[in-house]
């Protein structure tokens, strides 16, 4: 392991987060499609939304960071792989437009016709987003990105086998996790209905993924002798055995009930899976460009990789105050409880904030005069610095002086 | 310090031909100006509902308990679709520009990487203080909040980090198109061109979510809404607007000084000077033709004073730098003036405001103020970008600047007018549904538990 290989690991933790993470949000979208127009398919509806809707955006986030993390670290290779394979990413971020509109739009409290219209094009581009993201996976697996602007061929490099194979086995493992999560969380809310529904819909999709994914291991020979080779006689071969036992795990996990466990037997299978694919490909990240040379220079990966784990250590007891409220229940399905207790009611203060009044509109002005003074007539930084500091005050007193609150409150 | 003007260099990936340049900048523009005034949403909308559930706490009166929440879900359904423009616009790094991004992603690209992570803590309190309301204790919700205005701030100065290093570049040097000796951090915060800028955003992000949404009250005062209710959601935005709008002169003046220091061609662009001059006018309206400017408004010597602080100070002229070299004058010239006349009638709206409520100590009465404020909120987003046209398309045709030209950056992939038309009618059809979904939010009746007074009265009482 070098420097240079360091980040690439952060990206591809990061791209098995999302599989996992941003895939069960995509598999709610496809369950919502197939879930029918009746009053029990309202009921699927209902229930993906609410146990998605708190944590779609952070889900989505590992996407942003996986970009972030490739074009800083690996930069031609970000380059190449974003030109050549910009038609399926494009269809992706139409794809996120779209998602990210039907929950915007849900908000609206929209009606029954609506719903159902949102509902759709929440579904399709469910659908859509991950098709696309697995054929780039495809592309970049089969090596058909060549170092270059556009050097690859615009159409082929994803509509393959390999990326269409991918694709596929990102929708469908993007079902699977979904109905495992849904079947959870149905548990959670006591209601056993949903609960039959989704778990029948976890072995469906399951058994299916697991019948694509041995498929596509002939497919991957016919057209990804490399990786085939490196999966199945290769580096990768250890991974893909984790990633099959995992993978059978977690069905009879769900086949026993046991979601939650189910759920990380899931998680590794898709990790394990990544990392195949990356030990099969190793040291090459494209066709003709290896790691070291795609590799951004020292200090840049040594930021970056300080950045990942300093973000890191702020980021995941982030994530898990939001999953323990998730999970726990407490951010989800229908009206809350608390918070009926009213408080104590001021009486004291209104005089005191009346004569502070004053004292703060001078402070204000104060600050505007400091503000004028350094930042528009001073030429030197450091007047700049104190002016601007300055302004702030102006804009902080005077917000007290101003007191919006009461000014409102007088009819 | 890259300072080496060269008018060709090599770049990380082979040269390509681009006969779509144009759509291509069009493209990210259009992504730009969508995604722009919902940033401001991100920056400065959490502060201020924040502060109304405060007030809650503070007071116990529900009917700022009921703001803030009608309040959140406006937040909410901004949040989501600024994710979207947003993610839009990583993307579009490198589908539109992927050599810039491949010569120079080791340099600036730590900035993105660290407002991933400032995107990520958003979103996960947000998550948090949407969902939150009434599950969790008031006071721990109140503190779910706080992260997502420290987020806000953070995610725009990393952006805005990358944006001045693309104005006034450093931290790395070239050789044969690839960037050597690069150190990031020096590239991104050691930059004598981020504050000004980040600054200027920032301040702007209030302004205009100040005045949108006192502008919405402004129109349901117009139509006859003005009860407590009513006069607390216009009063507390507008306070906010009307102490940052006179700011925001001070801080674009800053700014168009340190424009004149670090970019004088720019600052030649703004202000449509051709030959260099000593003591130069400064020209308000008017167009810029053949090296001058025709039908303006001339103050002789205005622009040395104000540019450089000095009577006669020489200006730096367009002709300076080859044609080849210069940015399209007009369109520069009309943002910029556009953006400095709406930011004044700002400013002046808001000192009104001010003086209004020092002498009478109430809220104005008139008519037309409150129909100058409705016609604020939109304005406000117009001076916004067109401030962002000013210094991007004053960039031109640099995307680094002095360093790569944006015809260097742009793909070599085909098909670009197909994703721009695409991404357009997308883009329309989710302003369509974010229309719609305001409008249903603010119909939707107040839920309280006592009357709040939201009926009829005519408006000057």
């Amino acid at each position: 392991m070098h420097l240079y290989d360091i980040p690439l690991c952060f990206a591809l933790a990061g791209l098995a987060l999302y599989t996992v993470l941003g895939g069960a949000d995509f598999g709610a979208g496809i369950w919502q499609l197939s879930a029918g127009a009746d009053e029990a398919g309202e009921r699927i509806r209902q229930h993906t939304h609410d146990a998605m809707a708190p944590v779609w955006e952070a889900n989505h986030v590992w996407l942003v960071f996986v970009l972030t993390v490739v074009w800083t670290a690996y930069p031609t290779a970000f380059g190449s792989i974003a030109s050549t394979l910009s038609i399926p990413l494009f269809i992706a971020g139409i794809g996120i437009v779209f998602r990210g509109a039907a929950y915007a739009l849900r908000a609206g409290s929209p009606s029954r016709r609506e719903l159902r219209m949102i509902d759709t094009l929440f579904a399709l581009s469910s659908v859509l987003t991950p098709f696309a993201l697995g054929a780039v996976v495809g592309g970049i697996a089969s090596l058909r990105v060549p170092l270059g602007n556009a050097a690859g061929h615009l159409f082929s490099s994803w509509l393959n086998p390999t990326g269409i194979l991918i694709g596929v086995i990102a929708v469908v493992n993007s079902a699977y996790l979904a109905a495992v999560y849904l079947s959870a969380d149905a548990v959670r809310a006591g209601d056993e209905y949903l609960e039959r529904q989704f778990r029948l819909r976890a072995l469906g999709a399951g058994v299916l993924a697991g019948i694509v994914a041995i498929g596509g291991i002939a497919v991957l020979h016919s057209d990804a002798h490399r990786l085939y080779h490196g999966l199945v006689e290769g580096d990768g071969l250890p991974a893909l055995i984790v990633s099959i036992l995992a993978g059978i795990a977690t069905l009879a996990l769900v086949w026993r009930r046991r979601y939650e466990p189910a759920r990380y037997t899931a998680a590794l299978a898709v990790a394990a899976i990544i990392a195949g694919w990356a030990l099969a490909q190793e040291p090459l990240l494209l066709r003709d460009l290896t790691i070291a040379q795609a590799a951004a220079p020292h200090d840049t990966l040594v930021l970056v990789i300080v950045a990942v784990l300093a973000g890191g250590a702020i980021l995941f007891p982030s994530l898990a105050l939001l999953f323990r409220l998730v999970l726990g229940g407490r951010l989800e399905h229908g009206e809350g409880v608390a918070g009926a207790e009213m408080p104590q009611v001021a009486g004291g203060r209104d005089l005191l904030a009346a004569s502070a009044t004053g004292l703060a509109a001078r402070c204000a002005g104060a600050g505007m005069l400091v503000g004028i003074g350094l930042l528009t007539i001073a030429d030197a930084g450091w007047a700049h610095a104190i002016g601007i500091v300055g302004l702030f005050c102006f804009v902080a007193f005077g917000f007290l002086a101003v007191a919006p609150a009461r000014l409102a409150g007088q009819a | 310090m890259a300072a080496a003007v060269t008018s060709l260099m090599a770049t990380a990936l082979p040269p390509v031909h681009q006969t779509y340049l144009l759509e291509a900048r069009q493209m990210q523009a259009l992504s730009f100006a969508v995604h722009i005034p919902l940033v401001c949403f991100g920056i400065a909308f959490p502060a201020m509902v924040l502060f109304v559930e405060w007030l809650y706490h503070r007071s116990g009166d529900e009917l700022y308990l009921t703001l803030a929440r009608r309040w959140t879900k406006v937040m909410a359904a901004l949040f989501a679709v600024g994710v979207i423009t947003g993610t839009i616009l990583s993307f579009e790094m490198g589908l539109l520009w992927p050599n810039f991004t491949a010569t120079f992603g080791s340099v600036f690209g730590l900035g993105f990487a660290i407002e991933g992570f400032s995107f990520f803590m958003e979103a996960i309190f947000i998550g948090i203080y949407i969902y939150g309301w009434d599950r969790l204790s008031r006071r721990a919700h109140l503190l779910s909040g706080i992260p997502i205005v420290l987020s806000g701030f953070t995610g725009s100065l990393m952006v805005i980090a990358v944006n001045a290093w693309m104005n006034h570049p450093g931290g790395f040097a070239l050789s044969n198109g690839k960037v050597v000796h690069v150190r990031p951090l020096s590239a991104l915060f050691g930059n004598s061109f981020l504050w000004h800028e980040l600054v200027h955003m920032y301040v702007a992000g209030y302004i205009v979510m100040g005045f949108v949404v006192a502008g919405a009250y402004a129109v349901g005062r117009l139509r006859g809404r003005w009860g407590r209710y009513e006069r607390t959601a216009l009063t507390i935005p507008l306070t906010i607007a009307a102490l940052a709008a006179p700011v925001q002169l001070l801080v674009g003046d800053w700014a168009g000084r340190e424009v004149a220091r670090l970019q004088p061609t720019k600052l030649a662009a703004l202000e449509g000077v051709g030959p260099t001059e000593k003591g130069a006018a400064l020209h308000i309206l008017g167009w810029y033709t053949d090296g001058k400017v025709k039908f303006g408004i001339p103050i002789p010597h205005g622009l040395s004073v104000l540019a450089y602080h000095s009577w006669n100070a020489t200006v730096q002229g367009l002709y300076a730098v080859p044609a080849s070299d210069r940015p399209p004058v007009n369109v520069v010239r009309f943002a910029f003036q556009t953006m400095v006349g709406i930011g004044t009638l700002l400013a002046l709206l808001g000192i009104v405001f001010l003086v209004v409520r020092v002498r009478r100590r109430r809220l104005p009465e008139s008519r037309w103020f409150y129909g100058a404020l409705a016609l604020a909120g939109p304005a406000s987003v117009v001076a916004l970008i067109c401030g962002w046209v000013t210094t991007e398309v004053g960039r031109q045709p640099w995307v680094v600047y002095h360093v790569m030209r944006t015809s260097q950056a742009v793909t070599g992939a085909g098909g670009l007018p197909v994703g721009y038309a695409t991404l357009a009618l997308a883009y329309v059809a989710v302003a369509i549904g974010v229309v719609w979904i305001l409008r249903r939010l603010a119909a939707a009746p107040l839920e309280t538990r006592e009357p709040m007074g939201t009926q009829p009265q005519p408006a000057g009482t």
